[in-house]
C-alpha cells in the first residue's frame, strides 16, 4: 500500500491548506480593486463589494444585487452601504437581511442544522469515495503464495512419486 | 449488492422531483409569519392622515396591502379588496414608492376599498417588512402578530382559504 | 399547408423510431436476423421524416408565417434572417425538434459506421437509441408541438427573446445538444452490454470515439455558453453556478470521467461494470439537464417557458429510461467480470482516483444545484445555493487532479513506482513553482497564496501535458520521422491536457487580477483604470433591425494612442418591452477591456452624465482557449487510426482476462 506520508502533505498541513484556500477564496472571488464608494474606507468598500455579490436579488432571481438594476436591489445596495458606514460587521447586515427575507437573499447558504449535508455532503463522500476505491484496488490484487507456506515435505513427496512412476514407465518400455 | 445503489438513489430523486413539481421556487415566503410586526410611522396619502403607525393597526384583524399605482397586477386584485371592504373587513393601504399625486390618482379611477392609505414613497417600511414586490398582503391578528403573507393577488381562493379564518370571519 | 406537413412528418418519425425500436427486440429475442436489420432501415428513414419536419419547422420561419403559434412566440417581421432561423431552437418546442433531429442524425451515423459490429450488437444500440427517440417524439406531439395552428393569426410575432439575438444563438445550443444527444450513443453501447453482458475489445473500440466525440461537442457548447453570456449579460461574468449551467456541466464532469475510465478499460479490461455506470450517469444527467430546465422546478436564466404539466411527461420519461436502464445493471452488472489487479500506484490506478475526483466533483455541483428543492419539499423554507458554495466546493475537489494528472503522465501502466515517479516530476514541480510565485509578481506587481497556488497548478499541467509526446518525438531518428509516429490519440491527449492548464491560468488571472469600476460620467468625462484612460463622448440614440438603443461612444486610450473605440449599448425591443445591455468589448488575447452602459443619471436627458461599469479583465480569453483546445483534442482522438482500422478488420476478438492487449 502506498505510505500517505511519502506524498509529501502531512495531514495537518493540508488541513490548513485548505482553510486557508477557502478563506482567502472567499475574498478574492470577488473581483479586485474598485473604485471608492462613498462614505466608506477602503476596508469597507472591499466588503461592500464582496457582500453586494453574495446578496440575491428577489426580483431578479438570477442576478446579485451588485448585478441587478431591479429598484429594489438599488435599494438594498444602498442598505448594505448605508450600514457599512455605520460600522455595522457583516453578520450584522446578513443577519438585516434575513430578519426581513429570509435565509434565500444569502447566496452562500449559512451553516446550520438544515444544511449540514449541504456543505459536509461533498467532502464525506469524497471521502468515502477514496476508502472504497483503496479497498477495492487492494481486494483485486493476486494472491502472493510465500515460501513458508509451501508444504515441504508433501512436495518432496510428490517429486519422489513422480520419479517412481517415470522409472517404472521407462522399465516396462526396454 | 452494491449494484442497486443506484436505483435506490434514483427513486429518492424522483420523489424529489415529485414534490418539486408542486412547489413554486420564485415565492420567497416571509420569515414575519408568527412575529410582531415591524414598526413603521409614515405620513397619510395626501397629508390624511398626518401620520399612520403601528400602533393604529392593534385592537382588530388588519389586512395590510401594499399597492403602487404603477403595478399591474394590483388591478387583478381591487375588485375583491373592494368587496371586501364592503363587506365590512377592514384593509389599510400602503402605496408604496409610489407619488401622492399618482396614487390618488389611481384610487380615484378604481375606487378607495382601505379605511386609510399611507405613503411608503421610499420603500422604507416594505424594506422592514419585508416587500420584494407588488402587490403584497399581510394579514394581522389584534395584538399585531402577523399571521400571514400574500405574495401576489389577493385571489378568491386565498382569501376562502387562507385569510377569512384568520381573521375570525367565514368566507 | 407546411406546418401540417411537418406535423404528419413527426408522426411518421415516431412510427419509424417504433419500429426502429419494436422490430429488433423482436428479433433479439426470436433470433431472427431480418427483423435485426430493419433496425438500420428503421434509423434512416426517421431521419429522412425528422430532417423533412425540421426544414419546415424553418421555413415556416423564415416566412414569418404567424399562424404557426411557434412561430409568433418566438419570431419577429424585423427580425433578420439568421436569428429567424435560429430561433427554431430558441424555444423549448423547437429546441425539442432540434434536439429530436441530432439524436436521428447520430443514429443515423451509428447505423452507417457500424456496419462491421456484430449483428446483435448493432441492433440492440439502435434499438435503445430508437426508445430514446419515441420518447422525444411522444413528448414532442403530445405536450409540445411545434407545428401548433394559432387563430386568429396574429399580425405581428412576439419576437425572439432579445437575449437570444446574439451570434452565440447560432452555435451554443447546436453544441450542447451535440454533446447532449452523443451521450446516448455511449448509453445505447451500455445497455447492450448489460444486455448481452460482454464488454470486449471490440465494445471499447466502438464505444470509445463516440463518447469522445460527444464529450468534445459538449466541452465546445459550455465554453460557447461561458463566452455568450460574457459578451451578453453585461456585468463581465463567466460563469454564475446558475442551475442550467449547472445541468450542462454535470453531465460534463461524468463525461470526462468516462472517457477515462474507457481509457482503462481498454487497456487493461478493468472497470467494466464501473464504466456501464458512467455511460448510464452520463445520458441521466443529459436527460436531468432537460428536465430541470423546462419543468420551472428551479429558477433560472434560461427563459424556457415552464410548464409543470411537461415537467411531468419528462419526470415520467426519466422515470422510465433511467430507471429500466439502472435495475437493468443492478440485474446484470456482476456478470460483467473485470479480472485482474489494479494497483494505486500505476496509470490505472491514478485514472481511478481521478474518476473518484471527477465523480465527487459532479455531486456537488448536484447537492447544489438540487439542495433549494430539497428544502423546500422538506417544508424546511426557502434557501439559495449560489457561487460562494459552489467555489467553495469546487476548487479545492479539483486541485487534486491537476496534480494527479501531472503524476499520472510519469506513470506506467499496471505497475508503476512511486519513489522513481515523484524523482522525475521533481523538475517540472520546481519549474512550476519558481514561475508560480515569481511571474505573478513581475506581471502584476501582487500575489497571494490562492494566486500563487493556482498559477502553479496551471503550469504544472502544461508543463506535463506533452511529456508523452515528447517521448515519443524522441523514440525517432528525426523530428520529422517523430511527427510521423505520434498517433492522433496522443495529440488529442496532449492538447486537452494543455487546454485544461491554459482554462485554469485564464481562472487565476481574471479571478485574482480583474479590476471592476463603478464610474458616473458626463459626455467628455474620463475615468482611469490599470494604465487605460477610457473618454466617455456621451450617449445618443440609434436604430437598429427591431430595437431602439441609447448607444455611448467611450475611446480607451493608453499612454497617449487610441486603443479602441467601444460602443456600448442599452437596446429597447418594442416588441417585447425588454432592455438589453450590449457590452463594448476590447477584446486581447492577454487582456479584455469591457465597458457596460448603466443608467442615466436623469431619466429624462440620456445625452447628460451616465453610470458605466468598466472592468479589465486579464487572460479572460484563456478560460475559452482552454475550452478550445479541449475540443481540438477530444476530436484528434476520435481519429486515431485504430479505431478507423478496427472498422475494417472483421472478427471480434474477447479479451483474455488479464488484458494482453497492446
Amino acid at each position: 500500500m502506498v505510505d500517505l506520508n511519502v506524498m509529501g502533505i502531512r495531514p495537518l498541513g493540508r488541513v490548513s491548506f485548505v482553510a486557508v484556500v477557502l478563506g482567502v477564496l472567499a475574498v478574492l472571488l470577488s473581483t479586485g480593486v474598485q473604485a471608492q464608494t462613498p462614505g466608506l474606507n477602503e476596508a469597507q468598500d472591499t466588503r461592500y463589494h464582496q457582500l453586494i455579490s453574495e446578496l440575491r436579488c428577489l426580483v431578479c432571481q438570477n442576478q446579485t444585487i451588485a448585478e441587478s438594476n431591479a429598484p429594489l436591489a438599488l435599494d438594498l445596495r444602498e442598505q448594505v452601504r448605508r450600514q457599512l458606514a455605520e460600522g455595522r460587521s457583516n453578520e450584522e447586515i446578513a443577519g438585516y437581511l434575513t430578519d426581513r427575507y429570509g435565509d434565500f437573499v444569502l447566496y452562500r447558504p449559512p451553516f446550520k442544522a438544515s444544511t449540514a449535508l449541504l456543505w459536509a455532503g461533498p467532502f464525506l463522500l469524497l471521502l468515502a469515495a477514496l476508502w472504497w476505491a483503496m479497498r477495492w484496488m487492494r481486494n483485486t490484487r493476486a494472491p502472493v503464495v510465500r515460501r513458508r507456506d509451501i508444504d515441504e515435505a508433501a512436495v518432496q513427496k510428490l517429486l519422489a512419486e513422480t520419479r517412481a512412476a517415470l522409472a517404472a514407465q521407462d522399465e516396462t518400455k526396454t | 449488492m452494491r449494484f442497486a445503489i443506484p436505483i435506490v438513489v434514483l427513486l429518492g430523486l424522483l420523489a424529489l422531483f415529485a414534490v418539486g413539481l408542486t412547489r413554486d421556487p420564485r415565492e420567497v415566503p416571509s420569515p414575519l409569519i408568527g412575529k410582531a410586526s415591524p414598526a413603521f410611522a409614515l405620513p397619510g396619502l395626501g397629508g390624511t392622515p398626518p401620520q399612520l403607525a403601528n400602533a393604529d393597526l392593534k385592537g382588530r384583524p388588519v389586512m395590510v396591502n401594499f399597492f403602487a399605482s404603477w403595478c399591474a397586477a394590483c388591478r387583478n386584485e381591487h375588485p375583491l379588496l373592494m368587496q371586501l371592504a364592503k363587506d365590512g373587513v377592514e384593509i389599510i393601504g400602503i402605496d408604496y414608492k409610489d407619488t401622492d399625486a399618482e396614487g390618488l390618482e389611481w384610487l380615484t379611477r378604481h375606487g378607495n376599498p382601505y379605511r386609510v392609505v399611507a405613503a411608503d414613497a421610499q420603500g422604507v417600511m416594505g424594506l422592514d417588512w419585508g416587500v420584494y414586490g407588488v402587490p403584497e398582503t399581510y394579514v394581522l391578528s389584534p395584538e399585531g402578530t402577523i399571521l400571514f403573507k400574500q405574495i401576489g393577488p389577493v385571489t378568491e381562493q386565498a382569501w376562502r382559504e387562507k385569510i377569512a379564518p384568520l381573521m375570525g370571519r367565514a368566507s | 399547408m407546411l406546418a401540417e406537413l411537418g406535423h404528419f412528418a413527426l408522426i411518421l418519425a415516431l412510427a419509424a423510431a417504433l419500429a426502429q425500436t419494436l422490430v429488433p427486440a423482436y428479433g433479439l429475442l426470436t433470433r431472427n436476423s431480418r427483423a435485426l436489420a430493419v433496425a438500420s432501415s428503421a434509423a434512416q428513414a426517421q431521419f429522412l421524416v425528422m430532417l423533412t419536419a425540421y426544414l419546415c419547422l424553418t421555413y415556416c420561419f423564415i416566412d414569418k408565417d404567424f399562424s404557426v403559434a411557434y412561430v409568433a412566440a418566438n419570431s419577429h417581421s424585423e427580425l433578420p434572417l439568421i436569428y429567424r432561423i435560429s430561433a427554431v431552437w430558441g424555444a423549448h418546442e423547437g429546441s425539442l425538434l432540434l434536439w429530436g433531429l441530432m439524436l436521428s442524425g447520430w443514429t443515423l451515423a451509428v447505423s452507417i459506421f457500424n456496419r462491421r459490429l456484430p449483428a446483435d450488437l448493432a441492433a440492440t444500440v439502435l434499438a435503445v437509441l430508437g426508445f430514446v427517440s419515441v420518447g422525444f417524439l411522444l413528448f414532442m406531439l403530445i405536450t409540445s408541438n411545434p407545428f401548433d395552428r394559432l387563430f386568429p393569426v396574429p399580425l405581428e410575432g412576439r419576437d425572439l427573446n432579445p437575449l437570444l439575438q446574439d451570434p452565440g444563438l447560432i452555435i451554443h445550443p447546436p453544441m450542447l445538444y451535440m454533446g447532449y444527444v452523443g451521450f446516448s450513443v455511449a448509453f445505447a453501447f451500455a445497455i447492450a452490454a448489460l444486455i448481452t453482458g460482454k464488454l470486449d475489445t471490440a465494445w471499447v473500440r466502438w464505444t470509445r470515439p463516440w463518447t469522445t466525440a460527444a464529450w468534445a461537442f459538449l466541452t465546445m457548447g459550455i465554453t460557447l455558453g461561458s463566452w455568450w453570456a460574457y459578451n451578453e449579460l453585461g456585468w463581465g461574468g463567466w460563469w454564475f453556478w446558475d442551475p442550467v449551467e449547472n445541468a450542462s456541466f454535470m453531465p460534463w464532469l461524468a463525461g470526462t470521467a468516462l472517457i477515462h475510465s474507457l481509457a482503462v478499460t481498454e487497456k487493461r479490461g478493468l472497470l467494466q461494470s464501473w464504466t456501464v455506470l458512467l455511460a448510464i450517469l452520463c445520458f441521466a444527467l443529459s436527460l436531468l439537464g432537460t428536465f430541470l430546465v423546462r419543468s420551472g422546478v428551479l429558477v433560472s436564466v434560461h427563459a424556457f417557458a415552464s410548464d409543470p404539466a411537461r415537467g411531468v411527461f419528462i419526470l415520467a420519461f426519466l422515470a422510465v429510461v433511467v430507471g429500466g436502464a439502472l435495475s437493468l445493471y443492478a440485474w446484470r452488472a456482476p456478470k460483467l467480470s473485470s479480472e485482474g489487479e489494479l494497483r494505486l500506484f500505476s496509470r490505472e490506478g491514478l485514472l481511478l482516483l481521478n474518476n473518484v475526483f471527477l465523480v465527487t466533483a459532479c455531486f456537488g455541483v448536484l447537492l447544489g444545484t438540487l439542495y433549494p428543492l430539497v428544502i423546500d419539499a422538506f417544508s424546511l423554507g426557502k434557501i439559495s445555493v449560489g457561487p460562494p458554495y459552489f467555489n467553495a466546493i469546487f476548487f479545492p475537489l479539483m486541485a487534486p487532479l491537476f496534480v494527479l494528472l501531472g503524476l499520472a503522465v510519469f506513470t506506467p501502466w499496471k505497475r508503476g513506482h512511486l519513489g522513481e515517479g515523484l524523482r522525475r516530476l521533481r523538475v517540472p514541480a520546481l519549474f512550476a513553482l519558481v514561475a508560480a510565485v515569481a511571474m505573478p509578481f513581475a506581471l502584476q506587481g501582487k500575489s497571494s497564496l490562492v494566486i500563487a497556488a493556482g498559477v502553479w497548478l496551471a503550469l504544472w499541467t502544461l508543463a506535463t501535458a506533452p511529456v508523452e509526446l515528447i517521448k515519443r518525438l524522441r523514440s525517432k531518428p528525426t523530428l520529422l520521422a517523430g511527427l510521423a509516429s505520434v498517433p492522433s490519440s496522443t495529440w488529442g491527449m496532449t492538447l486537452a491536457h494543455c487546454g485544461l492548464g491554459l482554462w485554469m491560468l485564464g481562472v487565476v488571472s481574471v479571478t485574482g487580477y480583474g479590476i471592476e469600476r463603478d464610474v458616473r460620467l458626463g459626455p467628455g468625462g474620463e475615468a482611469e483604470m490599470s494604465g487605460f484612460n477610457f473618454q466617455f463622448a456621451g450617449v445618443q440614440e440609434s436604430k437598429g433591425p427591431n430595437f431602439i438603443a441609447d448607444r455611448g461612444t467611450v475611446t480607451v486610450e493608453r499612454g497617449g494612442r487610441t486603443v479602441s473605440t467601444l460602443e456600448p449599448e442599452k437596446r429597447l425591443y418594442p416588441s417585447q418591452g425588454s432592455v438589453m445591455t450590449e457590452t463594448g468589448v476590447d477584446v486581447g488575447l492577454f487582456r479584455d477591456l469591457y465597458v457596460a452602459l448603466g443608467e442615466p443619471i436623469d431619466k429624462e436627458n440620456i445625452g447628460g452624465d451616465w453610470s458605466l461599469r468598466l472592468y479589465y479583465k486579464p487572460m479572460i480569453r484563456f478560460v475559452w482557449l482552454g475550452g478550445v483546445f479541449m475540443f481540438a483534442g477530444g476530436l484528434c482522438s476520435v481519429m486515431d487510426r485504430r479505431y478507423r482500422l478496427a472498422n475494417a478488420a472483421s472478427p471480434v476478438r474477447t479479451a483474455t482476462p488479464a488484458g494482453a492487449m497492446a
